[in-house]
């Protein structure tokens, strides 16, 4: 069943979009990343222009962190203090990244600029996920005691403040950075930056696994929110119908995901999220390297 | 009224000059089949059926007549970018803006285009595809500049965006003509012009123009005027239906859940 939608001005088929809403509603409920970074891309793919994917799957991303932050918020696994941090250095963050995205687009480099940011950091955070998660993995099998965590340099700034939920007595001001440089890389790619608070949670502030995603889903929610509201007073490209079907699919999604994520290893989880991140990071990365079919590109002029 | 009158000197003066070629002595009668085009949330495409006949007072000439019809969407502002090489990956190097270009073209003749219309009138009436784009893109006649034209082309064809479509003109009794034409899902929202051409040996003998308004209405005009006009009230609605939907589906769960 074709359903046309008003901002994108194209015609697209109900079931795909429920059925794309639904796959990354799942992701997203088992991970704790928002799925941005899967989302957009199909959307691509299924004929949406650049500007509207980003802004409606911001929009999406809202419902489904929503959603599946409240199921986290019921098992008390959310840190509401580092969530609130993380918040603060994300939306300034996101804000300088509006500006940095206006820039780049005047350049006309935009494109390209996005796509090296998935390639290069949806690389470094799969790779580092793979490498440790394996070994945390192999570890477990022999039963060995997990070593103690070596914090360095990050034990020894000021600001300390306690973490109750966390079970951490750290400065704000590592935290208050990740959430900086995610609010930025959320606004140039368009995704919530789960992907990379996930692991700089866990390996940066030494948060415990099941923390870290209740938390970052709290983080996600106010960003994308955030990144809705700019898209739609200065571009207008939130397109609300494809949003309401892709919520429709992902809300029921994500409610699957956290249960199912609720039952899994934490090491196999992080092997699985690690693998997904390398396959999108290598399929954009050919897209840079091989020859382009089409060495032209046609987009439309003057759209702000 | 003056072109009859001219004949009637000529002949009276006594020059045996053959007459002139039936000049607006064939008019096209035409009909189509809608008036506009109405965009509803359901809308998957349209099929636009362009018939017609031709009104004349004196004998049907010898030659073959041949119909094309065009239709060409609003004009719309582009960006045309290059690829390039650079540092071993594939980046947008050089640019091009053209003015204006047509968003949809298609054109439906009775039999293969060169053969029914002459270069020298095609390069008049803009008819064939790279002669209505052309038209918007004068500027870009270097070499370089063509290149760049001449991708609109091809990815709009590839698209589907502009099409030939040969032998789609249903000639009858050299007095009717139909065909239809498929625009697609896609469309842009405006004022699409249609021309349908009279041809014979090459030459177009008449030509009749007019327009269809394609517009978007009910929910899916609100919503994209809501957008436009009440940009904030739009983003905060679309927020709250996230956040309803995402409560929604969680209580609805645990409800699930719970039995």
């Amino acid at each position: 069943m074709q359903v046309y939608l008003p901002i994108a001005e194209v015609s697209v088929n109900m079931f795909l979009l429920l059925g794309l809403g639904g796959l990354v509603g799942v992701l997203s409920g088992m991970f704790g990343v928002g799925g941005g970074f899967l989302i957009t891309p199909l959307l691509f793919f299924v004929g949406i222009s650049p500007a509207v994917a980003v802004a409606t799957s911001a929009n999406q991303i809202v419902a489904s962190s929503f959603s599946a932050l409240l199921a986290h918020l019921r098992r008390k696994t959310v840190d509401l203090r580092m969530g609130t941090v993380l918040l603060i250095g994300g939306l300034i963050g996101s804000g300088f990244g509006v500006m940095l995205f206006n820039y780049l687009k005047a350049l006309g480099q935009v494109d390209l600029m996005v796509n090296l940011c998935y390639v290069v950091f949806l690389g470094i955070v799969g790779t580092l996920m793979l490498v440790e998660s394996l070994r945390a993995m192999r570890r477990n099998k022999i039963n060995a005691p997990k070593p103690r965590r070596q914090r360095g340099w990050v034990s020894t700034l000021p600001f300390k403040m306690r973490f109750r939920t966390s079970g951490l007595y750290i400065s704000v001001i590592p935290p208050v950075l990740v959430g900086l440089f995610v609010g930025v890389l959320s606004a140039i790619m368009g995704v919530g930056g789960g992907f990379i608070m996930v692991p700089a949670m866990i390996y940066l502030l030494g948060m415990p696994t099941k923390v870290v995603i209740g938390t970052s889903l709290y983080q996600i929610l106010f960003v994308t929110a955030f990144t809705t509201l700019l898209h739609a007073t200065t571009n207008q490209t939130v397109d609300i119908a494809l949003a309401v079907l892709l919520i429709l699919g992902g809300v029921i999604g994500a409610q699957f995901g956290t249960s199912i994520g609720a039952k899994m290893r934490p090491e196999s989880l992080r092997v699985l999220l690690a693998a997904l991140v390398l396959l999108v990071c290598a399929k954009l990365g050919l897209e840079l390297l091989l020859p382009p079919s089409e060495i032209f590109s046609v987009a439309p002029a003057g759209a702000q | 009224m003056i072109a009859p009158r001219l004949v009637l000197v000529a002949a009276l003066i006594g020059l045996c000059a053959p007459m002139p070629p039936a000049q607006a002595q064939e008019d096209i009668v035409l009909g189509l089949s809608q008036e506009s085009i109405s965009i509803t949330a359901d809308f998957s495409g349209s099929d636009l059926l362009i018939f017609g006949a031709i009104k004349r007072e004196t004998p049907i000439p010898a030659a073959p007549l041949e119909v094309v019809i065009t239709v060409a969407g609003p004009l719309t502002p582009l960006v045309v970018r290059r690829k390039e090489r650079r540092y071993g990956i594939w980046i947008n190097t050089e640019s091009e803006v053209i003015d204006a270009a047509p968003s949809f073209y298609a054109i439906a003749t009775s039999a293969p285009l060169e053969t029914v219309i002459s270069a020298k009138d095609d390069l008049r009436e803009r008819i064939s595809i790279p002669r209505a784009v052309r038209a918007y893109t004068a500027r870009l006649l270097n070499p370089r500049g063509k290149d760049f034209a001449d991708a609109v082309i091809r990815i709009r064809t590839a698209e589907g965006a502009f099409k030939l479509l040969d032998g789609a003109v249903d000639v009858t009794e050299n007095t009717l003509f139909n065909t239809a034409i498929s625009l697609p899902a896609n469309l842009t929202e405006g004022t699409y012009n249609v021309r349908i051409f009279l041809a014979r040996q090459g030459e177009v003998i008449t030509s009749h123009e007019t327009d269809i308004v394609v517009r978007k209405v009910g929910l899916e005009q609100f919503l994209f005027n809501l957008s436009h006009r009440q940009p904030l009230v739009y983003g905060l609605l679309s927020l709250a239906l996230a956040i309803l939907a995402g409560w929604g589906a969680s209580a609805l769960f645990r409800l699930i859940r719970e039995r």
